[in-house]
């Protein structure tokens, strides 16, 4: 069967089971996707740059490989943020500093899917240095949620979540330090994770903030987002703050939630939640009970202290992790400096944007001398904070839910001129990048147009049990919206047919 | 200047001899063309992490045992945040508050005396790469016009050792200096080479009233690249901070460079402000921990220290004290008068010559104890000689350079130029008749009292020797020939 | 609070240079966010560790042996500017 693959509704599942059988060629599915692409690509702009030739023929030379030397993931077209160093691919990090920056190596957690044959479509826009909650701070222009054009896609992997929802990947790889892979997740009404800090190994994810930064699959479905994180955890010598997972990643079939504790953080609801959001939140909380889970109200009571203290050791860290864009070695260097000092504060000063700046500036003062103490010294003990309140509500639950994002998504230029606004997108997620915890957002309905993201967060180390769980309430929540624009369904050149049909029938709540 | 005493404390960094850096398995290489041992990590590439080498921290551990150190049970890196292009991260990866070892103390002598230097810290960090200024004058930054990096010795493992200011003189610092040198390269981790900078130091130096406790304001000498150097530097620095003070002013804090042509110490261009390194602990990195069971691992594995080997020393060999900290100070020179007395050279003898002769043909050789032509057997071999007195104490220093020229061996030597010493005592006591016998006067001359003649004799036995006859058996035979009047040694043709 | 010469002062130990609308603007949002973030100061922690690694791993090592470099080109590879075989930067004005 040729025809009829339907980029917006195809899971990676289905896509490989195809591709076993021989009833599609890797080559033809990578058309599809990059004939979406060419389709609504300037409208969405996910990607900074496509590597579409590159594609077409690695797709081709694997489909001239016999089946017993592909790799698991073999012609799946994937999106990879462009913070994930690439050999041989210019990597941006959505940044003017590293405009032209060519790496000599390539991140292990990409290393390791391009070992097992993906296609790699292209690099998936950001915000600077993946600061930011909309996209909006990219240096090579925002990418629009393809949900409504007027809106952000979340941030700062805007661009992975966008190309997923808009059918222009597969899936792809984003990264998450205060809920980059979540929120646009949720925004963009796919499924996004974020892995126990460890799991997945940093050694070329360019540095926002050592401590809280993991890499994790944006998907269309739980059971694709398990297939594709199954693959790049692990262990990795280059990785000193790497670990091994105690156990494989099983693939989820659960469809009940039996003998589960869902713990609701009354912190995390009583604050400036949308209506909208609440509603669609409530009414998932309803289906967990339906399918036997049971549903408790906890207590995380530092909640309102982490946001603080997130936006002291994030951009702290930040501020040392990106002195060495410098102009010395490799990207950007100003021209026409005089000495030294000039060419660093010409090239640093041109080559960052404003949002960067900031939390360069935010972080620098945060470590300077008189001011540690007060400020990443409490934020430290903060941390510690948070972190027992996730320890002890986890003795008595088995997850904790929440809203991913207090709103659907926003429009495009409404909070860019005000950045504590911004900052507080991230209310729901920073916690568990604070406490180094796991955590995936599921789309759990609409509110009007737009995506809502249901969050749910586990133990260190519970991927199994968050995926299970997750994909259980998935398939009660039976979310099968697509941005109606990319839909080419409909359309007049929009082949019939049956393929890519998703795995359960679709029902509208 | 007795009313004043200089406080001075030493900062010593070593480079360790481990194959790889601290941070990345790129190899620890000298001379090799720039930029060709370099790899994402010690480039400072987006998205290079930091991965601690195992032995770096063995060889750390050995340098703050032999210093008597505690070795933490935990320790941390903590970043150092600061700009310049040698530093690729624009941090260096050091410790700060929780480094791998501290309070120790370092015996060192200084002629007899023996004194004691505490030492604040021993911690880990990662060497910066190689600056090269163009244009201006001997490769100085100050009038370059651009500036060259080579990675290659970038995050090389770099120790630093911490002294409290427990030096008492300028001298005193140069002998801690040396002796801590002796003390590393003894213990396997590091040449210490100093033309390569390998070891490389900064001095805080402060006078107070002599018998205060109080320290006074410090300055920092920095960028000296030989020990007669420091020494100098700080003699010249100790006075200049004494005149200021007597004349009521006072000492500023700050950085000095020495210039060893002019003598004089001057202010660095001082930067804008004093560096805020905002240090916090290294995320990238996770603890070091230490517990007993490796600490005593790493303790057996000490080599011999100097402190306990020079009292070996004075005892094993009755040396004296000052003997014994020269020959044991340093772990190859002892090695290579340990060999020596094992060839069976006379304690004494060999310690002389080692002092003596083969260190000074070390120092203008330029070479290491034990490297070079000289082996122990070769200066052995030598040494007999001289003890079997076959050759005199000044043919066996001519022996010993012609030895080192022509890279032979010592008894080809003494053969082919013929500095062999009769010590023959029939041959020699023909002689000496002979010579007493052309010499009537002078005999008269001693049997009427005037017994200093018998120097005349024997200068006589050596012009007829030839100067090769061994003078203290000459010396003998002359006076027994004198005294026993005219009983002349028991040769035949001897006049009556 | 933050003023211009503290925004001066922390842009210079950042090596950033800031207009001077630039360094207005900052000034005042800097001002803001900091005012957000000093809420951590309302709690006494002095009796709370400090997170600095949330991972409970230590003695993550290496063993000494040479890897892979990468060849001098690669390393020059993206140098804005060369000399030879090195990196070229402006003169270091002491």
């Amino acid at each position: 069967m040729t025809a009829g693959l339907d980029p917006l509704r195809l899971t990676a599942r289905e896509a490989r089971r195809l591709l076993t059988d021989g009833e599609l060629a890797a080559s033809e599915l990578t058309k599809t996707y990059l004939d979406q692409i060419e389709r609504v690509e300037d409208r969405v702009h996910a990607f900074i740059q496509v590597t579409a030739d590159n594609a077409a023929k690695y797709a081709t030379e694997i489909d001239q490989e016999a089946g017993a030397t592909r790799g698991a993931l073999a012609g799946l077209p994937t999106a990879i943020k462009d913070n994930m160093v690439t050999e041989g691919v210019t990597t941006t990090c959505g940044s003017r500093i590293l405009g032209n920056y060519q790496p000599v190596y390539t991140a292990t957690a990409v290393r390791r899917i391009w070992g097992d044959h993906i296609v790699m479509l292209g690099k998936a826009n950001m915000d600077e240095f993946a600061m930011g909650s909309s996209t909006e701070n990219s240096a090579f222009g925002p990418t629009h949620n393809p949900w409504d054009l007027s809106t952000v896609p979340g941030g700062s992997s805007g661009g992975s979540a966008a190309a997923v929802a808009a059918g222009e990947a597969l899936w792809a790889l984003g990264s998450d330090t205060g809920g980059s892979v979540r929120q646009p997740a949720a925004l963009c009404g796919v499924v996004g994770m974020k892995p126990t800090y460890g799991a997945v190994s940093r050694y070329g994810l360019i540095a926002f903030a050592s401590s809280l930064d993991q890499i994790g699959p944006l998907t269309r479905t739980v059971y694709d987002c398990a297939l594709l994180l199954r693959r790049i955890a692990g262990h990795d010598p280059c990785d000193s703050t790497s670990v091994a997972l105690p156990g494989e990643i099983e693939l989820p079939g659960a469809e009940r939630l039996e003998g589960l504790r869902f713990g609701i953080p009354t912190e995390y609801v009583a604050r400036g939640i949308e209506p909208g959001v609440m509603a669609r939140f409530e009414k998932t909380l309803t289906l967990i009970e339906e399918l036997g889970g049971t549903c408790v109200e906890i207590s995380l009571p530092h909640t309102d202290y982490a946001l603080p203290a997130y936006y002291i050791i994030a951009p702290a860290e930040a501020s040392a992790n990106l002195a060495r864009f410098d102009g010395v070695r490799y990207g950007f260097r100003a021209a026409g400096a005089d000495d030294l000092t000039e060419m660093y504060e010409a090239t640093r000063g041109e080559g960052f944007g404003a949002e960067v700046k900031r939390r360069i500036m935010i972080g620098t003062y945060a470590l300077s001398s008189g001011y540690y103490q007060a400020y990443y010294g409490q934020a430290q003990r903060v941390r510690t904070l948070v972190r027992r309140d996730f320890d002890t509500a986890f003795a008595q639950v088995d997850l904790i839910v929440s809203p991913t994002s207090p709103t659907v998504a926003f429009g495009l230029g409404t909070r860019t001129a005000d950045p504590l606004a911004m900052y507080q997108s991230d209310i729901c997620t920073i916690p568990v990048n604070l406490a180094g915890l796991p955590a995936i957002s599921i789309p759990c309905g609409l509110a009007g147009h737009l995506p809502v993201g249901f969050q749910l967060m586990g133990p260190a180390f519970s991927e199994n049990r968050l995926l299970s769980a997750a994909h259980a309430l998935e398939g009660a929540i039976g979310f099968t919206a697509v941005p109606t624009f990319c839909d080419s369904r409909d359309a007049a050149d929009a082949p019939g047919g049956s393929c890519g049909r998703p795995d359960r029938e679709a029902v509208e709540r | 200047m007795s009313a004043w005493e200089p406080v001075i404390g030493l900062e010593v960094h070593v480079e360790l001899d481990t194959a790889t850096k601290m941070f990345c398995g790129c190899p620890v290489t000298k001379g090799d063309p720039p930029n060709t041992h370099t790899c994402p990590v010690c480039l400072a590439h987006p998205g290079a992490l930091p991965v601690v080498n195992e032995r770096a921290i063995e060889y750390a551990a050995r340098i703050a045992l032999a210093l008597g150190c505690e070795v933490r049970p935990r320790s941390i890196f903590h970043r150092k945040n600061y700009f310049y292009p040698d530093l690729p991260k624009a941090y260096q990866i050091s410790q700060y508050d929780e480094p791998l070892a501290v309070a120790g103390s370092f015996d060192y002598w200084v002629g007899d005396e023996k004194l004691s230097c505490r030492i604040n810290r021993v911690h880990m960090e990662e060497d910066a790469a190689k600056l090269i200024h163009a244009g201006g004058e001997a490769g100085r930054i100050a009038g370059s016009e651009y500036s060259m990096v080579d990675f290659n010795r970038g995050g090389t493992p770099l120790i630093e050792i911490v002294g409290e200011p427990d030096i008492p003189s300028p001298e005193a610092a140069r002998e801690f200096l040396q002796q801590l040198r002796d003390l590393v390269i003894g213990l396997g981790v590091s040449e210490c080479n100093m033309e390569e900078g390998q070891i490389r130091w900064d001095a805080n130096i402060s006078v107070r009233p002599a018998g205060s406790d109080r320290l006074g304001t410090r300055t920092e000498l920095k960028n000296m690249n030989s020990f007669r150097f420091l020494q100098q530097a700080l003699e010249s620095e100790v006075p200049r901070q004494v005149a200021v003070l007597e004349a009521g002013g006072a000492i500023e804090q700050e950085t000095l460079h020495f210039d060893p042509e002019t003598g004089v110490t001057t202010p660095l261009r001082s930067k804008e402000e004093a560096h805020d390194y905002r240090y916090f602990p290294e995320p990238d990195l996770v603890p070091v921990t230490a517990d007993a069971a490796w600490i005593e691992r790493v303790r057996q594995s000490l080599p011999e220290l100097p402190a306990a080997r020079v009292e070996r020393f004075t005892s094993q060999y009755g040396l004296s004290r000052y003997d014994a900290a020269v020959l044991g100070g340093g772990a190859a020179l002892a090695g290579f008068y340990e060999e020596l007395v094992a060839q069976g050279i006379e304690p004494k003898l060999a310690a002389n010559w080692v002092m003596g002769e083969y260190s000074a043909h070390l120092h203008s050789a330029g070479l290491e104890p034990g490297h070079g032509h000289v082996t122990a057997a070769r200066l052995a071999a030598l040494l007999r000689l001289v003890a079997a007195g076959e050759v005199s104490g000044t043919a066996a220093k001519q022996a010993f350079a012609l030895m080192v020229e022509e890279r032979a061996e010592p008894l080809d030597v003494v053969a082919r130029h013929d500095l062999g010493q009769v010590s023959d005592t029939g041959e020699l006591a023909a002689v000496v008749a002979a010579v007493l016998a052309a010499h009537p006067a002078q005999v008269e001359q001693f049997r009427a009292g005037k017994e200093q003649v018998a120097g005349f004799f024997v200068g006589q036995v050596m012009k007829v020797t030839q100067g090769k006859a061994n003078p203290q058996l000459a010396a003998e035979l002359v006076r027994a020939a004198l005294r026993g009047g005219d009983a002349a040694p028991t040769d035949a043709g001897a006049p009556a | 609070m933050i003023d211009h010469d503290d925004v001066r002062h922390v842009a210079r130990l950042a090596r950033l240079r800031l207009a001077p609308a630039e360094a207005e603007r900052m000034t005042a949002e800097l001002a803001k966010i900091l005012d957000h973030i000093d809420k951590i100061g309302e709690l006494d922690l002095a009796a709370v560790e400090p997170t600095a690694h949330v991972l409970a791993v230590s003695d993550v090592l290496r063993p000494d042996k040479p890897l892979p470099c990468l060849s001098r080109d690669d390393a020059l590879r993206n140098a804005p500017a060369v000399s030879g075989d090195c990196f070229r930067v402006p003169r270091i004005q002491s």
